[in-house]
């Protein structure tokens, strides 16, 4: 069980970019994609900020050449875009020249086109095609199709927020059982008045930019994203002479078993994960130079991921920053997307700010990284956690 | 790598399952198009009030964990993964029709929290504190299967000794309504006894949980060693019979040493057919249904699942589920296939022990 797992291609589209180039861009400039909604008509429009993507579904229908009778959701095609741009960055021409699967995460799914013709299903044949494109899976088997894997293991992880976190690492655990040579892992959620409207009811959504670890944090932006790492063993690195870009190291994944939708006081469930994926790495908590945390902005995740962090780490907590002030939380697929902000972090040897900070919490004396930071870094953790307890982390290395 | 066994077995669905020491002796007969679980007396194993608090998924999730973990004398476990096509879809359609009727005005969060896929998983794992590993696969007739692949593939390799996993999907009228009108449900009530032979379009829908303990110490009670799992995401028609082959040569076996295979089967005239080209390189072999019992439904298959285990286990086929006159004096080795509506398919194998 030595096998490395390496990383080598990723895709992302998100709302501070179409790619993994201009995510990057928008990271080291501080530029938020936070905005009002404007693709969704919703009454909570002036109570809201969301972080969204700008291409509408007829750009994106466009951009992957789909017929005019498709029934792709909003975030299969988000989906598809973002996980071709991994397969392409990978250099890979014949995805099924090796034993490839695809586990994908979402927790929106067709839910989108659901919500606009829930009624219309009933009387109206022409949107009738979004029916088969309501259940999760479907986005996946959509992206499977677009990258060309056939007859193989392709399945979707629904865990909330922390979806994406667990499709990484189900995907390293198949490569390093030695199940799949090569495995295409992410997330994709789009926006939707489903989740907009949920997390209104639960009275966690901020009515300006969300301002992750702040004493004052009012609640979180909702966002919507994919994005997909290409996970290759050893043999098809060495056999492809592969650029590595880096190395799924360690993973953890543990139940709150607290409250269906709040964390625990002291993030029983999210120390567990911290310190599981550290045993999997077989590192020491100082080891790790950055950490991207889950940092949502709501009152009970920041004060029970920072308590959980200083629970691992000590006194010497290692510099960290949440993304979310950046893309909003794009549930199920943040895992995803920060796994690409990780990998980018350490081949730039960058931290990125958290932004929107201005007030240190009362409950404990860490303070995120505020300002851009260069510093040779090897090792990255990060963290997601998500309703029914889910708490996940994956660490991100430069050497196997 | 270590072998898995499934050490307990609990089943709701549309028949009298719940009760494990009957074997689908008396068989509901019902005449319809969509049929519901025969509920079992969920107040035994959960308080009244929160039993009226829970979605019926979550009920039928919880009441089947706790029914297999005590079949299994433990009184916990090390990881619970679940698989559900579309988890407690009736809060989702509750929460979807209320922001519309409702022009999203007095939204409760109940049932936005309960729609959420994995509710179901993370409901279990509060109910038994169980802080361990908590996953929840969502892709359509494999999530079951991809639930037991990932319990399969840590007891091999020895990272955890109990596993709980489980199967669930509960019926929503609009769900219902909708998939009716695509004829992916039939049009027409049919028999249960009838539904197999009935060559109409679409199914009859079901709904049910299923749920295991499996582990990598055998007891002497323990149902089935589980050989062998391959999913796939597409298999044209044509490739099937070849591709159970190859599965079978993988794991050193013949289409011969088959002693029962257990299928899928809908009544659905348009892909039924998936079944009738495997069975084809089976001609002397017992043939086992399960969905004219059960129903269909995206997790229907870990009622076959169940089927075959306690098969394996008791030494006996049900009269209802055999699917020809063939017979086996002794049923050693079982090979399910399934699939729904010609996406992914799954191939299990599974042993006496």
């Amino acid at each position: 069980m030595s096998k490395g797992v390496a990383i080598t291609g990723m895709g992302i589209i998100s709302a501070i970019g179409n790619n993994v180039a201009e995510n990057y861009q928008s990271l080291i400039q501080g530029k938020k994609g936070i905005s009002r909604v404007s693709k969704i008509k919703t009454n909570h429009v002036n109570d809201i900020m969301v972080g969204e993507i700008d291409f509408t579904n007829e750009h994106l229908e466009q951009q992957l050449g789909l017929a005019s009778d498709n029934n792709y959701s909003r975030t299969a095609l988000l989906g598809a875009i973002a996980a071709k741009e991994a397969m392409n960055t990978s250099g890979i021409t014949d995805i099924n020249a090796y034993k490839t699967g695809l586990i994908s995460a979402t927790s929106v799914g067709g839910m989108d086109m659901t919500e606009r013709y829930y009624y219309d299903y009933l009387e109206n044949p022409s949107v009738q095609k979004y029916i088969e494109g309501h259940h999760a899976g479907d986005a996946t088997q959509k992206i499977a199709e677009q990258l060309g894997i056939e007859k193989s293991l392709v399945t979707t992880i629904s865990t909330a927020c922390s979806s994406a976190a667990n499709a990484i690492m189900l995907g390293a655990r198949l490569i390093k059982s030695g199940q799949l040579d090569r495995v295409v892992v992410g997330g994709a959620d789009c926006l939707s008045k489903f989740t907009i409207n949920g997390f209104k009811t639960l009275m966690i959504l901020s009515d300006t930019y969300n301002t992750p670890f702040d004493e004052n944090r009012k609640g979180l932006n909702l966002g919507e994203a994919a994005a997909y790492l290409v996970l290759e063993s050893d043999k098809v690195v060495q056999a492809e002479n592969k650029k590595v870009l880096a190395y799924v190291k360690g993973y953890g994944n543990a139940n709150d078993a607290y409250h269906q939708t709040a964390s625990s006081e002291n993030g029983d469930g999210a120390t567990l994960a911290m310190q599981k994926a550290l045993n999997v790495a077989a590192y020491k908590p100082e080891a790790i130079d950055y950490i991207n945390a889950h940092g949502t902005a709501t009152g009970n995740n920041d004060l029970s991921e920072g308590r959980a962090i200083i629970r691992i780490f000590g006194e010497t907590v290692p510099d960290f920053s949440s993304t979310k002030a950046y893309t909003g939380h794009t549930l199920a697929a943040a895992g995803a997307i920060e796994a690409v902000y990780s990998v980018l972090a350490l081949q730039n040897n960058v931290i990125y700010p958290n932004l929107n900070f201005k007030t240190q919490m009362k409950e404990f004396s860490i303070t995120p990284q505020l300002q851009l930071k260069e510093k040779p870094l090897q090792n990255i953790m990060s963290n997601s956690f998500g309703f029914g307890g889910n708490c996940s982390t994956v660490i991100f290395s430069k050497e196997q | 790598m270590k072998k898995v066994y499934i050490n307990s077995i609990a089943s709701i669905s549309a028949q009298k399952t719940f009760d494990n020491t009957s074997f689908l002796k008396e068989i509901e007969d019902f005449e319809a198009n969509v049929i519901n679980v025969i509920n079992p007396n969920y107040k035994d194993y959960i308080p009244p009030a929160a039993a009226r608090r829970m979605a019926k998924g979550i009920k039928m999730g919880v009441v089947a964990s706790k029914m297999a973990i005590k079949e299994a004398g433990l009184e916990t476990i090390d990881a619970i993964i679940t698989g559900t096509g579309m988890g407690c879809v009736r809060d989702s359609e509750k929460f979807v029709s209320a922001i519309i009727d409702n022009d999203e005005q007095y939204l409760t969060p109940t049932s936005f929290i309960q729609s959420t896929h994995n509710t179901v998983g993370g409901q279990i794992a509060l109910e038994l504190q169980c802080k361990g590993y908590n996953f929840t696969y969502v892709h359509a007739s494999n999530s079951f299967e991809s639930a037991l692949l990932d319990a399969k593939l840590q007891l091999a390799l020895n990272e955890e000794k109990n596993i709980l996993i489980g199967g669930v999907d509960e019926l929503g009228d609009h769900t219902t309504a909708i998939h009716k009108i695509i004829n992916h449900i039939k049009t027409e009530p049919v028999k249960v006894t009838q539904v197999l032979q009935a060559n109409t379009k679409g199914a009859v829908f079901g709904e049910g949980a299923n749920f295991f303990v499996l582990s990598n110490e055998k007891k002497n009670t323990s149902y089935a060693e589980v050989v062998a799992l391959k999913t796939y995401n597409s298999l044209p028609e044509k490739d099937v019979l070849q591709e159970a082959v190859h599965f079978l040569k993988e794991n050193n076996l013949s289409t011969n040493d088959v002693d029962l295979l257990v299928l899928g089967n809908n009544g659905d005239v348009d892909f039924d057919t998936f079944y009738h080209t495997l069975s084809k390189g089976f001609q002397d072999t017992q043939i086992a249904y399960y969905k004219h019992v059960s129903g269909e439904f995206n997790t229907a298959s870990s009622f076959g699942f169940w089927l075959a285990s306690k098969i394996l286990k008791t030494q006996t086929i049900p009269e209802v589920v055999k699917g020809n006159n063939k017979t086996t004096t002794s049923i050693k080795t079982i090979l399910l296939y399934n699939q729904y509506r010609g996406e992914n398919h799954s191939f299990t194998l599974l042993k006496q022990c």
